[in-house]
């Protein structure tokens, strides 16, 4: 259970190296994405001017607000509230994500399923847990917004985040083919007839 | 007496309401969080509730909003006897303030049409906000109860028309079945509202009912109060736990709510309450308006 602190850019080393249990702190840039954003990127074909190679992306669509432009404001959005959402809608993006814009981590929460397990492992790659319906906390790590993309789907952007002591994250699922998911549908499938039996449900 | 309804202060106070209800949640929720977190178990489990009760401490510290997720709005009223009111009015006043708060707070617009998808960044659209209406016998009282529903949750919605011959036993494995199914992606630790009997419709707004009833209410149905007991034990017993990581705490409560049904029939349906359990009501009465939660 080793704790990480990433500053992205990071390598494929570096995302390898993660295993269930481990907690990862970011500094430095996070971007987030939404559904419409990899709608848009990925069944449209929507090119992004972001480099996202070597990057960590929260599922999100934050709460901002419309501010002048200024160093604190470098494009005119200031964060108001900002979470995350359940990742398991976007889970067939997850390969194109790794495979042809070079994403390491996936924040979200609620996890993801089998083919994002294979790309991870595959390409080198983690999902960190966030916690959901906690945003008011993770708005205060977030410095600024420092860029955004593709802004015609807001609040669906690509945002560029400048963020300071995000997290812990808890790496729930790993390259390795760990996956905390898995064993929790593990333990709900082995339980569920007892559950049912002192429901008094006939088997 | 008479109690007149002035819609000027329904639009200003369906605009407080849902600003309120995304900030502060009700003390039943907050209580609830208490006692999961005492019976708890899990060491991850218990760090997750940890950093949840941080979360609503902050929220009113730094005066934010709880989640990012805005919800669909839902506007609950219940007229009182004795209220003179213009009905169509008054569902134009609170579509007003819903779509105030949104653009002065400002507010993720999080509804859009469903099939362009486009957002008038308003919160509103076609029939949204959802307004209930209903009737009660209090005199010289209209309540409006504000619901932004999370969509985690919402979209862990199911609906049974199971056949009377699987009776009882059909109702309660569907529930424990789709609460396994939903897993983290809902948000737990969270309510489990069940819906049963009606006609499909009715039973699926009885689990919204349920899912958004206060945590410590009963189903005023005897044979439903014992429902929702026993299942709001065995749903504790899966081992889902907060955010799906595991543990003991999945859900505050399972509620049910149920209606009469016909001799062919035995609808049974889920609508999940994440653990941003949120909710703000206003009461208005002849000396004036009081919010709550």
């Amino acid at each position: 259970m080793a704790h990480h602190r990433f500053e992205p850019p990071i390598d494929k080393a570096a995302a390898r190296s993660l295993r269930v249990g481990d907690t990862v702190t970011l500094e430095g840039t996070l971007y987030g994405i939404r559904d419409a954003t990899q709608i848009a990127m990925f069944d449209r074909g929507r090119p992004t001017r972001f480099d996202l190679r070597g990057h960590a992306v929260i599922h999100t669509a934050p709460n901002v607000r419309k501010v002048p432009v200024s160093p604190a404001a470098p494009v005119g959005y200031e964060p108001v509230c900002v979470g995350t959402t359940t990742s398991a809608r976007m889970e067939r993006f997850t390969l194109p994500l790794m495979r042809d814009h070079g994403v390491r981590l996936i924040i979200g929460k609620g996890g993801l399923g089998a083919d994002s397990q294979r790309a991870f492992a595959e390409l080198g790659g983690a999902y960190l847990a966030i916690i959901g319906g906690a945003a008011a906390l993770e708005t205060t790590w977030i410095e600024a917004i420092e860029d955004v993309d593709l802004d015609e789907l807001n609040p669906e952007s690509l945002w560029r985040f400048r963020v300071k002591g995000f997290g812990p994250l808890l790496v729930a699922m790993d390259a390795v083919g760990g996956s905390l998911y898995d064993g929790v549908r593990r333990t709900a499938a082995s339980r569920r007839a007892a559950a049912l039996a002192a429901l008094g449900v006939r088997g | 007496m008479t109690l007149a309804i002035d819609l000027a202060l329904v639009e200003e106070t369906a605009k407080l309401l849902y600003v309120r209800a995304l900030k502060l949640l009700p003390d039943d929720i907050k209580r609830g969080f208490d006692r999961l977190y005492q019976a708890e178990s899990d060491g991850t489990a218990r760090t997750i509730l940890e950093t949840m009760r941080a979360n609503i401490e902050v929220a009113e510290k730094t005066d934010n909003l709880l989640c990012q997720d805005t919800g669909i709005p839902i506007y609950n009223v219940v007229i009182g006897r004795d209220v003179q009111v213009d009905g169509a009015g008054l569902k134009a006043a609170i579509r007003r303030g819903c779509e105030r708060a949104t653009r002065d707070y400002p507010l993720r617009s999080s509804v859009v049409h469903p099939l362009t998808r486009v957002n008038e960044h308003t919160s509103c659209g076609a029939k949204v906000p959802v307004i209930n209406i209903d009737f009660s016998e209090r005199p010289e009282e209209l309540a409006i109860e504000m619901i932004p529903k999370g969509s985690g949750s919402e979209n862990g919605s199911f609906l049974k028309m199971c056949i009377p011959a699987e009776g009882v036993d059909g109702i309660k494995t569907f529930v424990i079945d789709r609460v396994i199914e939903a897993g983290g992606k809902v948000c737990p630790p969270t309510i489990v509202g069940v819906g049963v009997g009606g006609t499909s419709d009715l039973c699926m707004h009885l689990a919204k009912l349920a899912a958004t009833r206060p945590l410590g209410s009963a189903c005023a149905d005897p044979e439903g109060a014992r429902l929702e007991r026993a299942l709001s034990d065995a749903v504790n017993r899966l081992g889902i736990g907060p955010q799906g990581l595991g543990g003991d705490a999945t859900a505050f409560a399972v509620h049910v709510e149920l209606a009469a049904t016909h001799i062919t029939m035995n609808p049974v349906a889920v609508n999940i309450q994440c653990h941003s359990a949120r909710r703000a009501s206003a009461v208005f009465r002849p000396d004036g308006v009081t919010i709550g939660a």
